[in-house]
Order: structure tokens, then sequence, then C-alpha cells
């Protein structure tokens, strides 16, 4: 395990350009999430890491040494992918232990049985180590793909969406376990994802980037609380921050042309008149959908405001963000 | 516009029985949701309903009609699948006019139905553009819009959402929610989300192993769950199980578990054996004054509320509580339940046991 550290990285695919100028250093033992929808340059950037691609211009060291005359095989990464391949013809234990019968590693076998035991414990799949891959559950298929990176010690670990084709219970489950393997053995890990929810819950960094560009690099409290603009406010919360002309509500600083409100931003009971056009009972929380002055605003409700829709709600900022015609963040 | 009435329906295929024995109604104009993991049997009922698939035995009703072994075409539904189906070659207005067309509507008639359609929609503007370079937002209106313009008497819906990345999939839950709500059509909706159901659904079907579990509005399977299925189906993360052996009594408002008493809704019917003490993450408060104590183990950031798993005597349990309030991996806190809102459940059995709570709820007596 070493520091990871990515200068200046740029990789066009013939003109559509797919990571433009990120810097970015990934401590050891941190589990950095790069954050962004589809096309934002995720999964080029891994690849980049990984020697799969070859950068434009730009440079990538682990530990203060740059890989980039490095083979794919020589830099020591390990990846697991959203679509878990496991060979199928194999026991759990024989597809765990594959990474480390590499001629390259020249494993000892009583190294591999103690890895590999070691590995099942962590994924708790002991009791599954002789059935045939294709006698698991999918959860397990993914566990057992993730155990066949963790039984190899590499440099960083390279995650693509590896929860995503999950159902959302056991995409809960596995979140929890993730983040317990990578603390409890210390390793660096670089995940990518487009679910806020696995950014906010298991990343000590959060990358967001934008159409190639890396926007923000932070903890999520940073990332979530201080947005440097509009598109990376809009990537965490759930509600989404609503987003109204700054003139709105009264006492918007100079410059501001658009006032971000998450929903703990929105005081109930004074200000101007909303009204409700939908009450969503979620269980935990209870979401509003307002109207004001034609713009829609979601927010959560008081626990016992017992409103309906059609019901007018005097709502007022607390505490808000300001943005400037271009997006940029004010205060 | 349908009221849609199921009675003991039931469909096997070959040994493997689907769906069991379902009773349930849909009332005209609901947004009515098929919740359950895959394979519980919720795309089946659906699939019953519009007639794709006869039922083994039982009745469906549609406006008082029995359709049961009716085909798909007597019925009058228009089926929305995960996979837009559209017609390539043709452009956005001749797939939406097509089903009108084919009905041998006449040309003027068609033409109005459309702009109607597409204004409701908002599609007006790519009308004349070929389907094959729209962006799948616009191909899912399309698709719905070929299904609206017939005005079936139901709308069947089976994931509609489930190909699209989460994102996205938020904005078109909020548009196809809006979009009922102007068009007031009972919709049958298929989804394995739990929050797709609670957030768009009027009522919900709750479904495991081609039994129902649980039927009433989202609130209400929140709060008073039916079985530990349900309880933990519903709601992420979900609700908490303490596990004890203990007994309770008509009348009792406390349980005494690891020598701790601990308040419940009073309880209506006797018990004695294991039992379970079901309480949800944001009905548990880090306190000193808390009886029960543990350790946190791990604290997720969720920007306004954050999740903590403590460990417990129980075991593990998550509290969610506001994110400016401290809780460090290692500390050991007090846990204060809010047993106001705790169910109490028959370990074996995995049914509620009834109380002042849940007691209008419960299907099962």
């Amino acid at each position: 395990m070493s520091e990871v550290r990515l200068s200046n990285l740029s990789k066009a695919f013939g003109d559509t350009v797919a990571v433009s100028d990120v810097s970015m250093t990934i401590p050891n033992g941190a589990f950095v999430t790069l954050l962004g929808p589809t096309g934002a340059g995720k999964t080029t950037i891994l690849r980049l890491i990984s020697g799969l691609e070859e950068p434009d211009s730009g440079d990538v060291s682990f530990g203060g040494r740059s890989v980039m005359d490095d083979t794919p095989a020589q830099r020591n990464v390990a990846m697991v992918f959203q679509q878990y391949s496991l060979y199928p013809h194999m026991s759990v234990r024989e597809n765990l232990a594959f990474p480390l019968r590499s001629p390259l590693l020249k494993t000892p076998a009583d190294e591999i049985e103690r890895k590999v035991a070691e590995v099942a414990e962590v994924l708790r799949i002991s009791h599954k180590l002789n059935n045939k891959a294709t006698a698991l559950s999918g959860g397990e298929m993914q566990r057992v793909s993730i155990g066949r990176a963790l039984v190899r010690e590499p440099t960083i670990y390279l995650m693509d969406e590896p929860l995503s084709s999950l159902d959302a219970k056991l995409r809960s489950d596995l979140r929890i376990e993730l983040k317990r393997i990578q603390e409890s053995l210390g390793a660096t890990l670089l995940y990518v994802t487009h679910d806020q929810i696995e950014a906010m819950t298991m990343s000590t960094h959060i990358g967001v980037l934008d159409q190639g560009k890396l926007v923000q690099f932070g903890t999520p409290r940073e990332i979530y609380e201080n947005p440097v603009n509009l598109y990376v406010a809009g990537r965490l919360g759930q509600p989404r921050i609503n987003v109204l002309p700054a003139d709105i509500f009264a006492g918007a600083p100079a410059g501001a042309a658009q006032i971000g409100l998450r929903p703990e931003h929105i005081q109930q009971g004074e200000g101007k008149g909303s009204t409700v056009k939908r009450v969503e009972h979620l269980g935990d929380q209870i979401r509003l959908h307002l109207k004001l002055e034609g713009h829609d605003v979601v927010t959560l409700s008081d626990a016992h405001a017992d409103l309906e829709p059609g019901d007018t709600v005097a709502i007022q900022p607390r505490n808000p963000l300001f943005f400037d015609a271009g997006g940029v963040r004010i205060t | 516009m349908a009221e849609i009435v199921i009675r003991n329906l039931r469909k096997e295929f070959g040994d493997f029985t689907a769906v069991q024995s379902s009773s349930f109604k849909i009332e005209d104009g609901e947004f009515f949701m098929l919740l359950g993991p895959s394979g519980c049997g919720k795309t089946t009922t659906l699939r019953m309903i519009a007639g794709l698939e006869l039922p083994t035995s039982g009745e469906i009703y549609i406006d008082k009609e029995e359709v049961g072994q009716k085909p798909a075409r007597q019925r009058d539904i228009a089926f929305v699948f995960q996979m837009f189906a559209l017609y390539p070659h043709m452009n956005v207005r001749r797939n939406i006019s097509y089903p009108l067309v084919s009905q041998g509507m006449s040309k003027k008639h068609v033409a109005e139905k459309v702009a109607e359609v597409s204004r409701i929609l908002g599609i007006e503007d790519i009308l004349d553009r070929p389907v094959s370079g729209l962006s799948g937002g616009d191909r899912q209106r399309v698709a719905l819009g070929r299904a609206i313009v017939r005005e079936p008497k139901a709308f069947m819906m089976d994931e509609p959402l489930g190909a699209l990345d989460a994102e996205f999939r938020e904005h078109m839950a909020e548009e196809l929610r809006a979009l009922h709500d102007r068009m007031g059509a009972t919709t049958v909706y298929v989804t394995h989300d739990q929050l797709e159901a609670m957030q768009m659904g009027d009522k919900i079907v709750v479904m495991n192993h081609g039994v129902i579990e649980q039927f009433g509005t989202p609130q209400d399977i929140y709060d008073k769950p039916a079985t530990m299925f349900v309880a933990d189906f519903i709601g992420s993360p979900s609700m908490n199980f303490l596990r004890f052996h203990g007994e309770v009594h008509a009348g009792s408002s406390s349980v005494r578990m690891h020598h701790v008493d601990l308040a419940v809704p009073t309880v209506r019917e006797p018990f004695e054996g294991d039992l379970v003490y079901g309480i949800r993450p944001e009905h548990i408060a880090l306190n000193d004054d808390g009886g029960n104590r543990g350790e946190v183990v791990a604290a997720e950031y969720l920007g306004t509320t954050q999740i903590v798993t403590v460990k417990t005597v129980g075991g593990d349990l998550q509290a969610r509580i506001p994110s400016d309030q401290p809780a460090r991996p290692g500390e050991t806190v007090g846990l204060a339940f809010n047993g106001t809102t705790a169910t109490l459940f028959d370990n074996q059995s995995g049914r509620a046991l009834k109380s002042d709570l849940n007691e209008g709820v419960l299907a099962h007596v």
C-alpha cells in the first residue's frame, strides 16, 4: 500500500475529452470515491491508473514513483467490476486462490491456503468455500469477486460500481461490509459510483467529476456543506437541493443570482406563503412538495404538521447557499 | 377508469406456486404498488390482471366484471414494460398515433388525441423527430404516450424505471406520479424498490414467496408492520430486531428484556416464548440516560442525518440521529427507545403481536 498521485492527467477519445487535467492525491489507507453521472470520466480514470489506458498527458505515481512505463501487471492493482465474472467451473476456494497462483507471484501452497481462509472469514463466506461458484446468490458471487481482489496485496484496489447490479437490500448490507473490510485491512481504495449514498457513507474523500474535470475534492461533509458550485451541490443530498432565483427572499448578497436551499435550510411557520402540492409519507420522513411563486420546492415536513394538498405553508430560508449567475458559490 | 378486485388468485407453473392465494382491492384512480423481492410473485400477479397470464384459480374483477379467463385484448388495459419497445422506423407522432390508427379512428380525431397527449407529457416539440435519436427520458415519455392515448381503463407497469440510472429514475418517478395525479387513471405498478413504492404509491401490497404479507397505505405499512419480513423489507436501514426470551400479557405496556424494562404499546394478546422487539432507527436516541448501553461501531454520514451502528448485548443496532450530534467509533453510549412506536413479533412465525398501535391494521387475526 502506498499513496497514489495523479498529476495533470488528460485523456481524449477522438473529439470526446474523457478526462481533463485531473490532479488528485489518494492518501495511503484512504477510501476515495469518484462521483459523477454517466460520462463524467470516472471509469476512464480507473483505467488510466490500472494501465489499461494510456493518458494523452500527465502522470500517475505510486508511492512517489511514476508508473507510466509499467505494464498493468507490474503496477499491481486489483480491479473489481460491476459485472462479477467468476470461473463457473471452479469452487469458491479455487476462484479465490486463482490470483495467487499467478506465475508472477509464486505464492507457496500453504500461504495460499492461509490467505483464502482469511479473506473468506472477512467476507463471511467460509461456509461456502467448497460450493461451485454458480451455486451462490448474487450477493455471495459479488463478495467472492471482491474477495478475489482482496487475497492479493495490491498497491491500490480499484472498484467500478461493484454494487450497482445488486438489489437495494443487498447493496446496503455490502456497503457496510465493504467499508468494514477496507478499514480492517487498512487498504487504499478508489471507488467509482454514481450512487450518492455509497459515496457519502463509505468514503474518507469524495472527488466530484463533471465532464472529465475534477470540480471538488474533500470529505463527504465538506462536499455536502460547502459545495464550490451548483453542480456539486446537486450531487449530494436527498431530497435534492432546491434552486430558486436569489431575490425570491429578501437578504440575498450582492452578485447572487440563485439561492440553494437544502430541505434543512427551509424553516416553516414564517416567511412567504407556499402551496402544498403533494405529501409523501416515506416512513422515517414526510416529504412536502410545495409551489412557491411558480417554483417547485421540496422539503421535509415538521414531525407533527398535519398538512394536506392545497394547504398553505409559510417558509423562509435558514443558512442557505448562494450562487452567482454562472453557478459558482458566493457564500 | 376502473376498480379492480382480486379474489383468491392463484397461479401454478408446474410444481411451482408463483402466487398462493391473493385477495385485495384496488380503488378507482389509485396508484397501487406490488412490492417484493425477485421471485415473490408480483410480476405474475400483474400479468394475470392484464390477461397476459391466466390464473390457475381465483377471480379478477375489473369494474365488477369477472375477467379472469378473458384474453388481454378484451380487458382494455395498457401495459408499460421496463424496456420500451418503440417502432424504430416511425417518428414520435406515428408511434403515439399507431394504437388509434389501428383501431380505425378518424384522422382528425387521432390528431386531436395525439396533440392532447403530447401536451400532457411535454413532448410537443419532438413530435416529428425519429425515435432513434431520442434520449432515454424522451423515449420513455413516448412509450407512455402510446399507452395513455388509448385511454384504457387501467395501466399496468412492470418496473418501468428499472433500467434507468438513479438520478434520472427519481426524476421520472416524480413525473409519473404527477402525470397520474393529472389523469387519475387506475395504475398498478410493480417494483422491488421499497423507496419507489413508498414515494409513489397510494397503497402497497408487500409480497414474499407468492404470499401477501401486508396490504395498506405506505405509512401504515412502515409504522405497523404485520410481519418481520415487512419490517425488514421496508425502510432503509431496516427495523432493528432485538431477540429475547420472555412473556407478555394482554394489557402489558412493557416487556422485560435482559433485565431491562422496555416500554411497548399496550399488548392485546398474551404470548410466551421467543420474542423480537422491533424498533425503527429513527426511534432510537443516543443519550447518557438510556438504560441500554453499547459501543459505537460505525457512523455513516448522510448529510442531514447519520446512521450510527451500536454494538449491544442483544446484537448490533442502527440509529438514525442528526449529523451534528457527535458519535465516534469506540465510545460507549446510552440508547433510549421510543417505545410507543415499537412492535413485538413472535420470532418463530415472524408475525406481529397485536397491540394498541397496530390493532386496526393487521390482516391476520
